[in-house]
């Protein structure tokens, strides 16, 4: 038996993809706008699904439009921004009770599509501009959502370490859009942008939970038509290639210090040697029986949390650790010495097959969650490939000792980016 | 072995209080890959005075040692008990609140031996001096990492005005001062006293097949030799009604200031069917006052006093209650005014209809089917109602039941303006 069975449906403008499965006792609908990751766009991209969440056409008022939801049983309704590698995705959610649970029978799944459409394509909209009231209200959240990256310093000290690593390339662009680009943006503006994102975007909809098929098909294809597109790839960015090793070191008013360590890993998500990379990054930082949580925490005694992570689409790995400011010669050169020992084969068989049993469960766990199963299936329209969640673990059972050696030879540093307090000694 | 069927939600729970005095819960889940388990001990930040077994005098240890004690309960003689369980394929984890300690791992293959390790791990201490100062480096980086945090701050300063007393307001890891006197003994009587299973509680859900996996715990169990164990008892100071502090400021490094509004509960002692029917009536109050289909909510946004950090929970547990309302803000001031205004003001009579309360209990009964999609939290959220002697399958018919008296009542015992405090974060100047 499959993993999860996906259908995959070609719809006016759209492709439709179908998860069923009995698990839940709620259904869910994920839209996906896709588009490159552009300085020009990312701020509009940003705000657009704040607005079109907020009224639409026959709920002017938010306090309406959350009152209907509140009448489906608590439907809840959910935006959000993401980078995967160069591209800029938008997703609107909507999740709703299966009557099968409820008391009261009447049928809610369509009602649920109704409602997508309805803040996807009837927005409050008069003369060719968005609601002037909602643009303004939405723009001043954005800010403060752009400036709360200051106040929370793990956070922080990851957008910094992306920023210095990527210079000039568009993956150093803020999820949430340029702080400075907000002000500019105007009622109409942004409706404009709109009709080009929903004529352009590489758009998908997800539909997970105890559905037929032929409902999600027919609800679809009467509620949401779009015209066809051949959706943009990005451009391929220039890479900082560099000479040294980029340090930077900045000071705030902090007790710990936050060390953020970026590496190229020169292999992105279809890859032959993805898989190798996956457990390359799980024996080197990715869990808590890795290299990293071991020497750097429970040896060293430096740190309460350490651990590194893989951005998929664009090649990067990520450490993260916070540690006293007067310990970071020490951590770093225990880091450094980590990735050696990954670089010279330096790893027991015992902690392959260990990582590769954690990753494969973490997999499996991933996708008992409707928004999991998304994310995974995702990866695939992004790249353009056609993984199988069952190829991935099974291309991930093959890799061998001497391929995740190979492939952390490939793994360069590239940033270390350290914020520190200011009582640091020397 | 009892079965309990929940028709509606058309699930199962099997059920049973062993010899030793551990209560086992197993809800079967189709359909899911994983198996969530957790092992918990009624025993949490707050319970730092009490009488060890065998002992005359009651004894005060140490801010941060029931988390301290939960760290420490990974390493053994032979290694840390993570390698193990992700040797078995599993991921593991712990956590420590006011009230519980919980230890849990959830895994989609070897589930019968990974619940053997969960079991095994927690009655099998193994404390060294050496191992306890080890610890205190890395605990002392968690605490700094939460120093930093503006909203753990904001969270456990309003917690500190409200208390004058109670433990609830001494933060969960302790300080780096208060742990630096913890020792391997401290650690031994803590856990003899709080850790016999009568005290604790298994939860397993995922797709299991409960005979078996209850003859399994049973086995273990009969296995280990657990005496007697005499009711534990916990001994806390009186506390006043009222707030301690009326406002406390902090100034940290920040952009965005941040205020919430606090109100201590005024009946901190319920249990049982009282509790869920307080606790669900002011959940839904709030709901009414604050939900994002309110007025309120819209005039605080329309005004830019709120963004969408703005939230609002009500939480109570043996001997502590509070509600918590706010958010990040431009004017941390005007804020508290306004929200403190709208709470008194809920009072009068007529402030909620009977239509904005069924839409807000159809709203939350959808929130808790969406809940129950997660196993981790039917373990968790079960485990803390039967601490308190709830039923969190009780949870639909209670929200059916409850009528705008009740929601009256409860706002008529909560809100009362010598039980408000109020806490801000502020840009240094």
């Amino acid at each position: 038996m499959a993993v999860i069975s996906e259908t995959v449906k070609p719809m006016n403008g759209y492709k439709l993809h179908v998860v069923k499965t009995e698990k839940y006792k709620t259904n869910t609908l994920v839209w996906k706008m896709k588009a490159p990751l552009e300085k020009s766009t990312v701020t509009l991209r940003s705000l657009l699904p704040h607005v079109l969440q907020s009224s639409s056409s026959s709920y002017p008022a938010t306090g309406k439009l959350r009152a209907y939801l509140d009448e489906l049983y608590g439907a809840t309704l959910f935006v959000d921004l993401a980078k995967k590698g160069e591209y800029h995705v938008i997703t609107i959610s909507v999740e709703i009770a299966n009557e099968k649970f409820l008391s009261d029978p009447t049928p809610l799944l369509k009602k649920a599509f109704q409602f997508l459409a309805e803040i996807l394509t009837k927005p409050n909209v008069h003369e060719g501009a968005f609601d002037p009231d909602t643009v303004e209200k939405e723009k001043r959240t954005l800010k403060q959502r752009i400036q709360s990256v200051y106040d929370d310093k793990m956070r922080y000290s990851n957008y910094r370490l992306v920023q210095e690593m990527c210079k000039n390339e568009p993956y150093a662009l803020h999820v949430h859009g340029e702080k400075e680009d907000v002000d500019s943006i105007t009622p109409q503006s942004l409706y404009e942008y709109y009709q080009q994102a929903l004529e352009q975007d590489e758009l998908d909809l997800y539909v997970i939970g105890d559905v037929e098929e032929a409902d999600a098909e027919a609800y679809a294809g009467e509620l949401l038509t779009f015209e066809k597109r051949t959706p943009q790839a990005a451009p391929s960015s220039p890479v900082n290639t560099r000479e040294s090793v980029n340090e930077v070191r900045e000071e705030q008013d902090v007790k710990q210090g936050k060390l953020n360590i970026g590496y190229r890993t020169n292999v992105v998500y279809g890859d032959p040697e993805y898989y190798a990379l996956q457990v390359f990054n799980g024996i080197f930082g990715g869990f808590s029986h890795s290299k990293l949580f071991l020497n750097v925490r429970e040896k060293a005694s430096l740190a309460y949390y350490v651990a590194s992570r893989l951005e998929s689409h664009k090649g990067l790995m990520m450490v993260m650790s916070g540690i006293d400011n007067n310990n970071y010669d020490q951590a770093v050169s225990i880091i450094k010495e980590q990735l050696e020992a990954m670089q010279n084969g330096d790893f027991t068989e015992q902690e392959m097959e260990q990582t590769k049993a954690v990753i494969k469960n973490q997999l499996l766990e991933t996708v008992d969650t409707a928004r999991g199963i998304v994310e995974v299936l995702y990866h695939n329209v992004v790249s353009g490939k056609e993984i199988t969640l069952q190829t991935w673990m099974d291309e991930m059972d093959k890799v061998t000792k001497e391929e995740i050696a190979a492939t952390a030879k490939k793994v360069s540093l590239d940033t270390v980016y350290f914020l520190t307090g200011k009582e640091a000694g020397k | 072995m009892e079965k309990i069927t929940f028709d509606q939600l058309q699930e199962e729970l099997y059920y049973e209080k062993l010899d030793n005095g551990l209560d086992v819960y197993i809800l079967p889940k189709k359909g899911f890959n994983k198996t969530y388990a957790t092992f918990t001990t009624k025993y949490g930040s707050i319970d730092n005075h009490f009488l060890p077994p065998g002992k005359e005098e009651f004894i005060k240890v140490p801010d941060g040692i029931a988390h301290f004690l939960e760290h420490k309960l990974f390493e053994k003689e032979d290694g840390d008990v993570f390698q193990q369980f992700s040797k078995q394929g599993a991921s593991a984890n712990a956590f420590t609140s006011f009230t519980r300690t919980a230890y849990l791992f959830s895994s989609t293959s070897n589930v019968e031996l990974n619940l053997e390790t969960l079991i095994d791990f927690v009655q099998d201490p193994y404390f060294t001096e050496k191992t306890v100062e080890k610890e205190k480096g890395i605990i002392g980086q968690e605490i700094t990492m939460y120093d930093d945090n503006p909203d753990w701050r904001l969270y456990f300063g309003l917690i500190e005005n409200m208390f004058k007393n109670h433990p609830v307001k001494i933060d969960i890891a302790g300080t780096i001062e208060s742990i630096s006197h913890i020792t391997k003994d401290m650690l031994y009587e803590c856990y003899e006293t709080f850790y016999h299973p009568s005290n604790m509680l298994l939860f397993i859900v995922g797709p299991v097949d409960p005979d078996q996996i209850m003859s399994q715990v049973k086995d273990n169990q009969s296995k280990k030799d657990y005496k007697e164990m005499p009711e534990i008892k916990r001994q806390f100071e009186e506390e006043p009604p009222e707030a301690a502090e009326k406002k406390k400021v902090l100034e940290m490094n920040v952009q965005t200031s941040k205020c919430l509004v606090g109100i201590k509960s005024s009946t901190p002692n319920q249990s049982g069917k009282e509790m869920l029917i307080n606790e669900m009536s002011l959940n839904v109050l709030l709901d009414i006052l604050f939900g994002k289909s309110s007025e309120h909510y819209s005039t605080l946004y329309n005004e830019g006093l709120i963004d969408d950090t703005f939230s609002y929970d009500y939480t109570q547990e043996q001997g502590f209650g509070f509600a918590m309302v706010g958010g990040d803000t431009n004017d941390p001031d005007r804020l508290a005014e306004t929200l403190q205004k709208m709470l008194l003001d809920s009072r009068e009579k007529g402030a909620i209809s009977q239509e904005t309360l069924d839409r807000t209990k159809k709203k939350k009964i959808g929130a808790f089917l969406r809940a129950v999609n997660s196993p981790e939290y039917i373990a968790n959220q079960f485990t803390r109602y039967a601490f308190n002697e709830m039923d969190l399958f009780d949870v639909v018919p209670t929200l059916e039941s409850i009528t705008l008296e009740d929601v009256e009542n409860a706002a008529g015992n909560l809100i009362s303006e010598d039980r408000f405090t109020v806490c801000q974060v502020v840009p240094k100047k």
